[in-house]
């Protein structure tokens, strides 16, 4: 009997394990302002589930692949500029949610958790989704410490980083492939309607406590680790559902550090 | 050897030539100044010889290996991002040690090094700017507007100090500028665009009045008056006086030759034009 026969240890590990992953993801999610191009993003997974098991394939793998069908016709139907980007990430972010829910209820054959796939059920998680979360956080890793300066030049500014040789349009592109990669995963644990909630709200807790942006990025992950243990003890002290208590301890570690930064630096530290 | 060379380049976006057949070259050890109206395509100008923004036409030649140092016109560093002087040096590039605090001590803003961008003022932020581009070492330094948001003394510290890279470095600079009539005084070129270059010259030193030698000592002022030689001036309704007196949709003879079908007028109703506009509106 190993330690991970435990659900409880596993729900911890794969949590942190997507903490690590959505720290550094979601200051450039902040930085760049793509919130809700992330929550567009996320609502499409319901719509990537049905999809995998209409076509019998992996879970994540269909939520990835939906995900980045998304993002793509985002930036294609941008270009257009028939709708303003706020509209148009409405429409696409609620109708692939409804799509979702639609083509789910059709699906009789099939019993759906629509609780779990909305809000998350991190105690289900078995060994073979372990691996999924750990490969694939260590690949999102990766790919950003290994493209650091790109992508950290391209957010600071886009001509900049191309005039200086950097190719900012490949940065966005690793981005957007990120950022799928992290929805798959992070679906399972926190579920689809609060995936963006592991993304920006360590990340706007680490501004508060770090002065570069390398700093921002790793106290975002350990931010997101506190929330994720936080989150799992509350869940069983208190019997509540884990998911949504996980963003609950994220967002108190968030008003603490804002209460400490405010306190630190004055009212609105920071800003001119 | 030329760094960058520019021939007939035009850049069309949305049915509007933003600039059409200009030329550009740019030497070793060279300063361009670009000078001409908002919306006269400056940007756009260096953005293409950059190669950050395509050509619609023309051609573009820039030497292999050249490394750039490129101070943007529009820099926000959003306040979500936290962001010392420091880390900024080494955005797009690995600076040796005491580089930084030799290219902060050229600028003059050596005590600012640990200080969050977001919090500096204007004049400051404009050199840790060129403090990072300089730190490059390019061999072409281009710089859009770079004394924006400066007053009139910081303007002339700015060119000291810009005379100075270029000397150190022996790079070639394009310089952007809003102002009309006085430029650096060490341009070598002063191009006034307005869609298309409308003239080219040198300019002229105002060092030679007592009172500007006393103000600059014997090394003369870092500014100088650029005399504009067009044979055309711009109307407020968007069309082109020649200097005989006669009025023509547009500049440079073109028009009288490309009547037919090109979109060529479109050229250069911009500048002028525009703010016409907007005075109707107030």
């Amino acid at each position: 009997m190993s330690l991970f026969d435990d659900f409880l240890v596993r729900a911890l590990v794969a949590g942190l394990g997507l903490a690590i992953t959505a720290g550094p993801l979601g200051c450039f999610v902040i930085w760049r302002r793509m919130s809700y191009f992330g929550d567009t993003m996320a609502h499409s997974a319901l719509l990537g589930v049905a999809l995998a098991f209409l076509l019998d394939i992996n879970l994540m793998l269909g939520v990835f692949c939906v995900a980045i069908i998304v993002s793509l016709s985002l930036i294609a139907l941008q270009s257009r500029k028939a709708v303003s980007t706020d509209a148009l990430l409405g429409i696409l972010s609620h109708s692939a949610l409804a799509l979702g829910l639609v083509l789910v209820a059709f699906m009789t054959w099939v019993r759906f958790d629509l609780m779990g796939l909305l809000f998350g059920d991190i105690l289900s998680v078995s060994h073979s989704d372990l691996l999924l979360i750990f490969g694939g956080g260590a690949a999102v890793l990766g790919i950003i410490v290994a493209m650091w300066r790109p992508l950290l030049a391209a957010t600071v500014n886009n001509d900049l980083a191309a005039a200086e040789g950097l190719k900012p349009e490949t940065s966005q592109l690793v981005l957007m492939l990120l950022m799928a990669c992290v929805i798959a995963i992070a679906m399972k644990i926190v579920g689809i309607l609060l995936i963006t909630a592991m993304l920006i709200i360590p990340a706007a807790t680490a501004r508060w406590l770090s002065a570069t942006p390398e700093g921002m990025a790793a106290v975002a992950s350990i931010a997101g680790m506190i929330s994720v243990s936080l989150g799992l003890w509350g869940s069983v002290q208190f019997d509540s559902p884990s998911g949504p208590s996980i963003v609950v301890a994220a967002l108190l570690l968030f008003l603490a550090a804002m209460a400490a930064g405010h306190i630190k630096h004055g009212w609105l530290a920071g800003r001119k | 050897m030329a760094l960058i060379e520019l021939e007939g380049v035009g850049v069309e976006r949305q049915g509007r030539w933003l600039i059409r057949n200009v030329d550009l070259q740019i030497d070793r050890g060279k300063i361009v100044t670009l000078i001409g109206p908002n919306g006269a395509g400056k940007s756009t100008l260096a953005k293409a010889a950059l190669g950050v923004m395509p050509v619609s036409e023309g051609r573009v030649k820039r030497s292999s290996g050249l490394t750039v140092g490129y101070v943007p016109q529009k820099l926000a560093i959003d306040w979500t991002m936290p962001l010392t002087v420091e880390r900024l040096m080494s955005l797009t590039g690995s600076p040796k040690k005491g580089e930084v605090e030799e290219a902060l001590e050229m600028v003059g803003i050596p005590h600012l090094k640990h200080s969050g961008v977001q919090q500096l003022s204007g004049g400051e932020f404009q050199r840790a700017l060129l403090a990072r581009a300089y730190l490059r070492k390019p061999d072409l330094l281009v710089l859009d507007e770079p004394v924006q948001g400066v007053d009139f003394s910081g303007e002339i510290a700015l060119y000291e100090l810009i005379g100075r890279i270029r000397d150190q470095l022996n790079c070639g600079i394009l310089l952007i500028s809003h102002d009309l009539h006085i430029v650096m005084a060490q341009t070598d070129t002063v191009i006034c665009l307005n869609g298309h270059v409308c003239c080219r010259g040198r300019p002229e030193e105002v060092a030679v009045s007592p009172e500007f030698q006393n103000l600059f000592g014997t090394l003369g002022a870092p500014i100088g008056i650029y005399r504009h030689h067009h044979d055309h001036s711009h109307l407020p309704d968007g069309r082109v006086m020649r200097s005989d007196g006669s009025v023509h949709d547009n500049c440079c003879g073109c028009g009288d030759e490309e009547g037919e079908g090109h979109s060529h007028n479109h050229d250069h109703d911009h500048g002028h034009h525009h703010n016409h506009n907007q005075g109707d509106r107030a």
